[in-house]
């Protein structure tokens, strides 16, 4: 495959190009993913989404890039209906916060129609969502909501970490016949990396090895993966072996259960609540199914249980530092065994 | 059928329109009544009082067509098409039910005669619809979908999203407000100020008109027009029919809010089914004993779907586990 270096967001871009090029039922809309519909001036695809990241596709797609009114409630359930009647809709919910004012069509809809109904419907959707911080977007623009949907039975959630897995599970999820949370970190935007030209999928509930190591196993999620790297950078004498579950509904147990058999440490790192969290998650994984495994107490790096805040002192201290993940895996990596 | 702006409906459809309002009619009833055995799981809205407005809308939809209906749903299911004895298996819970138990009375749903969900939700219907008027217009279908929505749900911000959405994207959906006077137990008269919801359509641009719920052919002709105009790519509409619950807001409501005589009266004065009968044996299109005889037949239905119900197995327990995904 011909790949090149692009950035995390000209790989969704590429994704759903590629997708609307092959599937004439494929069409994605929200607020502003074109941006200047109805203009005085009639340019269209202004924006491209508010940070840009469908720029272009307007121009190619013209019936099947949609700006839409101001209403989540109403896109997330046109989504849901479209999906249910023959469309393979993507529908914007521009930051994942906004969640708050939709969250009903997602979960008591779209995610239960296959399941109240008997098994007789499908609901093939994309929900496109931009989470994180790092942006000093503040209390309400800058959460790491996942957890939430992931608790859902009926909603798949995908979290990609870098270009290449943005692509091709972005094409995974445009594919797959359930309805799909797609979340993209608002600081991964720019991030480059090889990705093939060609179209590809990366399939779901397979987690990336990052790097394979023998004295503690780290898992990070999202914007996270890059800053355990960093850490990993940091330390000496410490055989780490990092791992990106890449998808957190459905979720790789085994491949987390099966490196803690082999290092006996776990650092989880995650940019969620700490309460009912992913990294709360996956401690109960390894502790219900791989207690034995354990040579010490597992250690999850979090943000604190409080906002998002918005300065940047305070936001800095709020996010898992490389810093902080640092010290947790060489805190771990030099604890004797538990007997 | 003479007298309507619509034009003469044949004598065939008028037969099957009384046939399906029967057919509800019944279906509530014995609900109703098998519900007090404690036998049927759950709790149960039911929709008696109301059929002419889900039967006269669903009759000039194609099969091809969506609905999304409500929590009081069994009508619009019944006026779609669903099938009457899986129906009321579904509300026995049992593994022959439309949704193989897993959805019960508020979640009947059947895509294949496009009844997109009864909604344990009030107001979560109306989004549901812009999708279907997307998707038909990305497919470049005729298709239409029309949501169901009691006045209760009007006052939820879907509903008003969605008016606006529709209008904004020029969707082919028909937005129908059936207004039984109650969201649950509280009065239109207080919760909406007792103005007409209909009026709400000239805030977002869309026609709305005012119809009498209990009468079949004014709600079939408002319908008509609206379906009519979706169709022909002229946009989303509002229709409000004015129409009684003859029940609770669920069964075992013991509506200390109504007027004693406010059930009794309207069973007498403005029955739907009555309403009809009167109309088309007047009208000298249909006869008493068509009618009668359709009465029997609707009744013989409704023995044979509570007998099936409740000699049909439960599902296996381990199928709770199933139809999560399609794939996982």
């Amino acid at each position: 495959m011909m790949t090149r270096k692009i950035t995390y967001q000209k790989a969704i871009n590429e994704a759903i190009r590629q997708e609307m090029a092959v599937d004439p039922t494929v069409v994605l809309f929200g607020e502003d993913v074109a941006g200047g519909e109805g203009s005085a001036t009639g340019e269209d695809d202004a924006w491209g989404g508010v940070l840009g990241v469908t720029k272009g596709l307007k121009k190619l797609y013209p019936d099947r890039i949609l700006d839409t009114p101001l209403s989540e409630s109403a896109i997330m359930g046109t989504a849901a209906g479209a999906a249910a009647s023959g469309l393979k809709p993507i529908g914007e919910l521009m930051f994942i916060d906004f969640l708050g004012v939709c969250f009903d069509q997602i979960f008591n809809q779209a995610a239960k129609f296959r399941y109240m109904f008997g098994g007789k419907a499908e609901t093939p959707m994309v929900i496109r969502t931009m989470y994180g911080a790092g942006m000093n977007a503040a209390a309400q623009h800058s959460q790491a909501l996942y957890p939430i949907f992931t608790h859902i039975p009926g909603l798949k959630v995908v979290l990609p970490s870098n270009p290449y897995d943005a692509k091709g599970l972005l094409i995974s999820a445009i594919r797959d016949r359930d309805p799909v949370i797609f979340c993209e970190h608002k600081m991964l935007y720019p991030m480059k990396g090889e990705v093939p030209e060609e179209s590809y999928t990366v399939p779901f509930g397979v987690a990336n090895v990052l790097q394979a190591g023998d004295d503690v196993t780290v898992v990070a999620l999202g914007q996270m993966v890059g800053f355990a790297q960093q850490a990993i950078s940091m330390l000496d004498g410490v055989s780490v072996e990092l791992i990106d579950p890449r998808t957190t509904s459905p979720f790789d147990d085994e491949a987390v259960l099966r490196s803690v058999e082999k290092t006996g440490r776990l650092v989880i790192v995650d940019e969620s609540s700490p309460r009912c969290g992913m990294a709360a998650d996956v401690a109960s994984l390894v502790a219900t199914k791989g207690f034995n495994f354990l040579k010490a107490p597992i250690i999850n790096v979090t943000p604190p249980h409080t906002p998002v805040p918005f300065a940047t002192p305070l936001e800095r201290y709020y996010l898992p530092s490389p810093e902080r993940i640092a010290d947790a895996i060489s805190r771990l990596a030099s604890t004797k065994e538990n007997v | 059928m003479t007298g309507t702006a619509s034009g003469t409906i044949p004598a065939a459809e008028l037969l099957q329109a009384y046939r399906t309002m029967r057919t509800i009619r019944d279906f509530e009833e014995r609900v109703y009544k098998e519900f007090q055995t404690g036998q049927m799981p759950g709790f149960v809205h039911l929709y008696a009082g109301e059929e002419a407005v889900a039967t006269g809308v669903c009759d000039v939809l194609t099969p091809a067509d969506y609905i999304a209906s409500t929590h009081r749903g069994h009508g619009h299911a019944i006026a779609k098409g669903c099938d009457v004895v899986a129906m009321m298996a579904e509300l026995y819970g049992k593994a022959t039910g439309t949704c193989k138990g897993k959805g019960g009375s508020m979640h009947i749903a059947d895509l294949s005669t496009g009844m997109l969900g009864a909604n344990g939700i009030v107001g979560g219907g109306p989004p549901l619809v812009c999708g279907v008027g997307l998707s038909a217009k990305v497919r470049g279908t005729d298709q239409v979908g029309v949501s169901f929505t009691g006045d209760g749900g009007s006052n939820q911000g879907t509903f008003l999203e969605s008016l606006n959405f529709a209008a904004a994207m020029n969707l082919p959906v028909v937005f129908v407000v059936e207004n039984n006077g109650y969201a649950e137990s509280t009065a239109s008269s207080f919760h909406q100020s007792g103005i007409d919801v209909a009026k709400r359509a000239d805030g977002f641009g869309l026609p709305g008109v005012v119809v009498d719920g209990q009468d079949y052919f004014a709600v079939r002709e408002a319908a008509a027009e609206a379906v009519g105009r979706a169709r022909a790519g002229g946009g989303p509409s509002l229709i409000e029919c004015k129409t009684i619950r003859y029940f609770g807001h669920f069964i075992g409501d013991q509506q200390k809010y109504r007027a004693p005589n406010e059930v009794a009266d309207a069973r007498e004065h403005r029955d739907p089914l009555k309403n009809f009968r009167a109309r088309v044996t007047r009208a000298g299109v249909l006869t008493d004993e068509q009618l009668d005889a359709i009465d029997t037949e609707v009744a013989e239905l409704i023995d044979r779907a509570v007998a099936q119900a409740q000699a049909a197995p439960f599902p296996a327990p381990e199928s709770a586990l199933e139809d999560v995904y399609v794939s996982y």
